[in-house]
């Protein structure tokens, strides 16, 4: 049994407002046999540049450390490809550091970067995050990446991380699926509206028009997960830059960008699933502990929290994070959000963990139509579109860079610049991509607020990264 | 001539004989588009690591001998005393305290069963397991967490009982030494080099 000491569980605060002010991202693809990994950067860093109306000299020059997520030194097959990168930007001698926590490396990037604002010690920073998983055939990317699991006691085992995954996938499907077809036809329409959203999107490398029956046809991976139900394996960058209130208003002053306040919580699980021993469920402010008494008795096998169906590391960035900011129910005061749909399947888990709908009742975030832009069942806007982009499954999995994306993606919502930056003809064209005939402006309207999920293999690690409007938030001393 | 790299220790240093190391060529990668003009190069490398088990080396070792060691916290002091862990923890989780090391070799073979599974079609380079690999993961009646490992024979259902067997015969010393079979398998279909 796990429990907490009254020090563990301190709400975060962060010394001073951080806001995000800028991203930008590089094309998303397969490989990049004309790229080094340091032009994908640059393209990133150009971007965040441009949409503050800002050269990246300029920009450069407010930039006072630097953070830089590069999980995988073995994919890329350069140690400290960090140091690299910095050099290449330009950025020396500012101090920098490199962040590594798989595939929610992304997000630990933005965490390190926020709190280096917050405590003063910088008032601008850079988290660039990145991942070159094209220097390998896809096999021995897939050996490199079960390197991530334990080296004695998991990765000899098939040397296919997705397998020790799996069977977290395997308890959540017979415990809480209930084996049933029409959760599995559930799993299908969250691939189909991913890789549909991709369609939109001139960065994706996923995109695809498909049917629930071709997702249900596609090769088995690992059952109940499908060819069609699994992510991607990327190569690209993305980037933020974040600062305080000051340098916020000086870098955003008549350009499109509104600094947007930034908050980014963590949790962490044993890195070997095995390792996972029962405790209580650390309760959301939308949850009370009455509503999980009879679970085991709804859903036979699901007493075991968090067993293998929960991320506990999810549920403890959502418990710090929504108390951090003040958000009381996630389904009410976000506008837009971004998982990290690894699979279909764990796409579904993570609406439980972080309380979009009670433990065991995930599904209904899919089947009620409140995850999509437009809810299918009633045409009227979804209640909490998510995974726009398209996420891991239809826009990238480029691991350092995924949680950055992610950030990049919400952040184009609240600045209502969602439709010029994924609709500009030049970009479609720039990227040697097709802009399809019947591209829609995919912008949540009025988005105010949102969250991002960043989260590494089995549960590892997870951020939550929480944006807002500065002129509507939950609580005022956050 | 080759020879697979080698290691032992003495007087706690390593002591190494053979080659660690296969020199390749590189070679240039060309754009077919292109006139052929260089993109890049390949990088061979063929390398072998030295790696320590430390404090769980006597629970690879056991394996190759016929018995699943496991690890159990006896500080009276620990919130977690009691705690028994399989995979051994060479420390308690809470506590930080070095563990005590019991075979619970009986204890599997009479409780354990299936918590979860997995038939896994596909696999990454360097695996030496058949696919589909039937990833299994294992519990156990006193014990606070769930083993992996992989079922040899039959196909995998939660709660189904299982019993581990050993290749005790050429052991790899690595955690593929230890596999399960369904609860009532005979000897004689164990794969070859295992045993109960």
């Amino acid at each position: 049994m796990i429990t907490f000491s009254e020090q563990q569980l301190k709400v975060p605060k962060l010394a001073r407002p951080v806001y995000l002010v800028t991203a930008g991202q590089s094309k998303f693809d397969r490989a990049f046999p004309g790229k080094r990994t340091e032009e994908l950067c640059v393209d990133a860093l150009t971007q965040a540049a441009e949409l503050i109306n800002k050269t990246p000299a300029e920009l450069k020059k407010y930039i006072h450390t630097c953070y830089y997520g590069h999980f995988a030194d073995h994919f890329g097959d350069q140690l400290l490809g960090e140091a690299v990168i910095h050099d290449r930007l330009g950025l020396d001698p500012l101090g920098t550091i490199g962040v590594k926590t798989g595939g929610a490396t992304g997000g630990s990037t933005l965490w390190e970067a926020i709190k280096a604002v917050a405590s003063g010690y910088s008032d601008c920073t850079l988290a660039m995050g990145w991942e070159r998983m094209d220097e390998v055939p896809t096999d021995e990317g897939n050996f490199l990446i079960s390197c991530a699991a334990d080296k004695d006691w998991e990765s000899p085992l098939g040397h296919i991380y997705t397998g020790y995954y799996a069977v977290m996938a395997q308890k959540y499907w017979k415990v809480f699926g209930k084996e049933e077809e029409s959760f599995r036809k559930t799993l299908a329409e969250i691939a189909v509206k991913h890789r549909g959203y991709a369609r939109f999107n001139p960065y994706a490398h996923g995109p695809m028009k498909i049917t629930v029956e071709d997702v249900l046809n596609s090769p088995i991976v690992a059952y109940p997960l499908l060819a069609l139900d699994c992510c991607l394996m990327s190569v690209g960058a993305a980037c933020g830059i974040v600062c305080d209130e000051k340098t916020a208003i000086e870098l955003t002053k008549n350009t499109k960008n509104k600094p947007l306040r930034i908050w980014v919580s963590a949790g962490s699980h044993t890195l070997r699933p095995a390792d996972r021993r029962d405790m209580d469920i650390p309760l959301l402010p939308n949850e009370t502990a009455d509503q999980y008494k009879d679970l085991g008795e709804r859903f036979p096998g699901g007493d075991r929290y968090p067993g293998f169906t929960g991320f506990l590391a999810a549920r403890m960035a959502a418990w710090y994070g929504y108390r951090m900011c003040g958000i009381t129910d996630p389904m009410e005061d976000l506008d837009v959000i971004e998982l990290h749909d690894a699979f279909t399947i764990s796409d579904v888990q993570t609406y439980e963990d972080i309380g979009l709908r009670p433990y065991g009742e995930g599904r209904d975030f899919v089947e009620s139509g409140d995850c999509y832009h437009t809810n299918p069942k009633t045409g009227q806007p979804g209640r909490l579109p998510s995974n726009i982009s398209g996420g891991l499954i239809g826009c990238m999995h480029a691991v350092g860079a995924t949680g950055i994306m992610q950030v990049f993606e919400i952040a184009t919502h609240l600045w209502n610049r969602w439709g010029e930056i994924h609709g500009d003809d030049k970009r479609w064209k720039e990227f040697d991509r097709e802009k399809p005939a019947d591209w829609t402006d995919l912008q949540v309207k009025d988005a105010k607020r949102a969250m991002a999920i960043s989260h590494a293999g089995v549960g590892s690690h997870v951020t939550a990264t929480i944006l807002m409007d500065p002129d509507n938030l939950l609580k005022e001393d956050a | 001539m080759s020879m697979f790299g080698q290691v032992y220790t003495k007087n706690n240093q390593y002591k190494i004989k053979g080659d660690f190391h296969h020199l390749t060529p590189n070679q240039p990668i060309r754009n077919a588009d292109d006139g052929w003009k260089l993109m890049g190069v390949t990088n061979p490398r063929d390398m072998t690591y030295i790696h320590s088990y430390g404090g769980e080396a006597i629970f690879f070792e056991s394996l190759g001998q016929g018995k699943l060691m496991a690890t159990r916290c006896d500080n009276p002091d620990c919130e977690g005393h009691g705690t028994v862990y399989q995979p051994f923890r060479i420390h308690c989780m809470d506590c930080l305290r070095k563990c005590t090391v019991f075979d619970m070799t009986d204890l599997a073979k009479k409780s354990a069963k299936i918590h979860t599974f997995m038939v896994c079609e596909r696999s990454g380079a360097f695996n030496i397991l058949n696919t589909p690999i039937k990833f299994i993961n294992v519990e156990f009646e006193g014990v606070d967490t769930i083993l992996m490992s992989y079922l040899s024979i039959g196909n995998p259902e939660i709660g189904m009982r299982v019993v581990p067997i050993f290749q005790t015969l050429n052991p790899t010393s690595t955690i593929l030494d230890l596999s399960w079979v369904p609860d009532g398998t005979a000897e004689k279909e164990l794969p070859e080099g295992f045993s109960f």
